[in-house]
């Protein structure tokens, strides 16, 4: 059995929904993330995981029952919130205590877990500290032992690293990802940020306006987005508006507005004349002076302009009819850091099993 | 422009004179061993004395800490239950109904308050203008300000705060007792430092719903100086602005920034 499972939840904020008919099932001891937007509703979901907030419509079951009548103090599960929003009057010991002291822990558990507890976060020497004292990094890891410190059934983290430079950002990723194999505790994650999604899930859920476009392993949202909405989302992508010229089990034959054929890989329920998109990633394009017959979809056109990011470099290349492809290149080979100049005659294409045929 | 020009400087300088010169005139002459407030004779600690030995001065001067005691008591007690519930309900009409009374001419409070007893208390209740009609006038004017002072420090907070509360297990009064009164009540002192001595200070209103027979110190002094300004005035005046100043630093170092905010 699921441990929670999200049953067609709906939440209005007047005629507006904010969360709209969303269905979630969470295994115990994943880590799921919720990933999408500003404003698409993510929040608002926990909230109501957590008891802050009711459904208009729907269930919240954890453990196979319902848990709409229990208040958020007798939900076995904690939440890590945006503003670490820990107690400015308590010391970060007492800041971890807190929990325990609301079960009744004796006073010699709570020392020893309190201690074990920051020990996990390395912050066992700032224990006397005061919120205020600390940097943003610190603060956050006292929210996360204040959380896990009596060792809930579900965490549920709201934005955790947004407020947290680039390097701390990927610094705590790595800590969140140890922490939550060691303690298997499963973990809901909620951010904007792709990467970090990908990064650190077993599954995400990619939001849009309300409603959960898709819910998969990290792979198979970047490999296999289901819509225009997941692929543009997720990571960087060349759309094109095609149309369904050929549907067989083997293979797809599009037709792209100026472009031409494009031989893609099947896609069940596609038949010929479907009107819909075609996403291919830049680095699945290749580029080269000209490419040999190998690969079924090729195009020339010339570099418009290039992108150098020292590991790799992307270059837009304009075809005949103005499209623009996106390619990208690694520069793995020591001092060869470009191959193309702007104006360069090149020519780009994939084999015919990389993209994917999308139809909204 | 760098410098503060000097003429910036004078004004600041003219403005403070003219707000403190005639109450340091009045510590002056406390201390002058003279009958008359006029040349300065010596310095002498006579009518200090002369305080603690007038009667009617120390029956008004226990009316008054009685008075203020109590109403600031109910007073913080009503307003920081009033600023929690706008707080939490977010009530955009009820912060209005609280600064109102703060606002308004004492004079009018004091009349409708006169009206009020005399229409109400009086003939349902059979009670006469006195001691108990005075705390409750106090308790009238001085819960808007605990209530702004408490709201306006609840206004600064993190709401994120009390949600953790009762996420990590902690039920509405736990909530309450552990985090929201810890954090409230820099605030809830310096409202009650408040209006004890406004309502130490207070004599429009006390003047009408003090009844005979009741006298507090600005009642008493005001008595006295129907006749002429004694030295003894000026005496009970520097006390009482003492004890007044004492409770508004005081308040201001347990929490500046609400106190500022409503400009006291
Ligand atoms: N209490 C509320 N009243 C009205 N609208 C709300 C409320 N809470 C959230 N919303 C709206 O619901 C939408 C989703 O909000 P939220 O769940 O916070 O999004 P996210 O966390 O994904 O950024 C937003 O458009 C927000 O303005
Ligand atoms: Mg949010």
């Amino acid at each position: 059995m699921a441990l929670l499972e999200l049953r067609k939840l709906t939440r209005r904020f007047g005629d507006f929904s904010a969360v709209d008919n969303v269905s979630l099932s969470i295994e115990s001891g994943e880590f799921v993330t919720l990933l999408g937007p500003s404003g698409c509703g993510k929040t608002t979901i926990l909230r109501m995981i957590a008891g802050f907030d009711l459904p208009d419509v729907g269930q919240i079951l954890l453990d196979g029952s319902n848990i709409a009548d229990i208040p958020p103090e007798k939900r076995p599960l904690h939440t890590v919130f945006q503003s670490y929003a820990l107690f400015p009057h308590m010391t970060v010991a007492d800041n971890v205590a807190f929990p325990l002291r609301m079960a009744h822990f004796d006073k010699a558990a709570i020392a020893a877990k309190v201690h074990e507890a920051l020990e996990s976060v390395y912050l066992s020497d700032r224990a006397r500290a005061y919120p205020h004292e600390l940097s943003g990094g610190r603060k956050q890891r006292v929210a996360l032992a204040r959380s896990l410190v009596n060792r809930p059934r579900l965490l549920l983290l709201d934005e955790p690293l947004a407020a947290l430079d680039a390097k701390l950002r990927e610094e705590m990723q790595h800590e969140l990802i140890d922490l939550q194999r060691e303690i298997g505790i499963t973990f809901i994650f909620v951010t904007h940020a792709q990467d970090e999604a990908l990064a650190l899930s077993h599954r995400v859920a990619v939001m849009n306006r309300g409603r959960i476009e898709q819910y998969d392993e990290p792979s198979k949202i970047y490999g296999f987005p289901r819509n225009r909405f997941v692929a543009d989302f997720i990571g960087n992508t060349n759309l094109l508006e095609v149309a369904v010229t050929e549907a067989t089990p083997t293979h797809l034959r599009l037709a792209a507005a100026g472009l031409g054929d494009i031989v893609s890989p099947p896609r069940e329920g596609t038949r010929a004349g479907q009107k819909g998109w075609f996403s291919v990633r830049p680095e699945q394009v290749r580029i080269g002076g000209h490419l040999d017959g190998e690969l079924e979809n090729h195009y020339s056109g010339k570099v418009r302009s290039f992108i150098y990011v020292g590991d790799v470099t992307t270059y837009t290349v304009e075809l005949a009819d103005g499209t623009a492809i996106e390619a990208l290149l690694s520069n793995s080979a020591p001092g060869r850091a470009r191959f193309f100049e702007v104006g360069d005659d090149v020519a780009v294409g994939w084999p015919h099993d990389a993209g994917v045929f999308l139809h909204d | 422009m760098r410098r503060n020009p000097l003429w910036l400087w004078a004004a600041a300088l003219a403005a403070y004179a003219f707000l403190y010169l005639p109450l340091l005139i009045v510590v002056l002459y406390s201390f002058n061993d003279s009958r008359l407030n006029a040349e300065w004779v010596g310095f002498t600690l006579h009518w200090y004395s002369e305080l603690f030995n007038d009667a009617n001065m120390l029956i008004a001067a226990r009316n008054s800490l009685l008075i203020a005691a109590t109403a600031s008591l109910a007073a913080t007690l009503l307003g920081t239950l009033a600023g929690l519930a706008i707080h939490r309900y977010k009530l955009r009409i009820l912060p209005v109904l609280a600064i109102t009374p703060v606002a308004m001419p004492e004079i009018l409070l004091g009349v409708s308050l006169l009206l009020f007893f005399n229409l109400v208390f009086r003939p349902w209740l059979g009670l006469e203008l006195g001691m108990w009609s005075v705390i409750v006038a106090h308790i009238t004017f001085c819960i808007g300000f605990v209530t702004i002072v408490v709201r306006v420090s609840l206004l600064g907070m993190d709401e994120s705060i009390f949600e953790a509360a009762r996420d990590l297990g902690a039920t509405p009064w736990q909530t309450f007792r552990l985090v929201t009164f810890p954090l409230i009540l820099p605030a809830v002192m310096a409202g009650a430092l408040m209006s004890f001595s406004l309502s130490l200070d207070d004599f429009v209103i006390t003047f009408f719903t003090a009844g005979v027979g009741v006298s507090t110190l600005p009642l008493e002094i005001y008595s006295m100086i129907k006749i002429a300004v004694t030295p003894e005035v000026n005496a009970v005046s520097t006390l009482l602005m003492l004890l007044t100043l004492g409770m508004i630093v005081l308040a201001s170092r347990i929490h500046g920034k609400a106190v500022r905010s409503i400009g006291v």
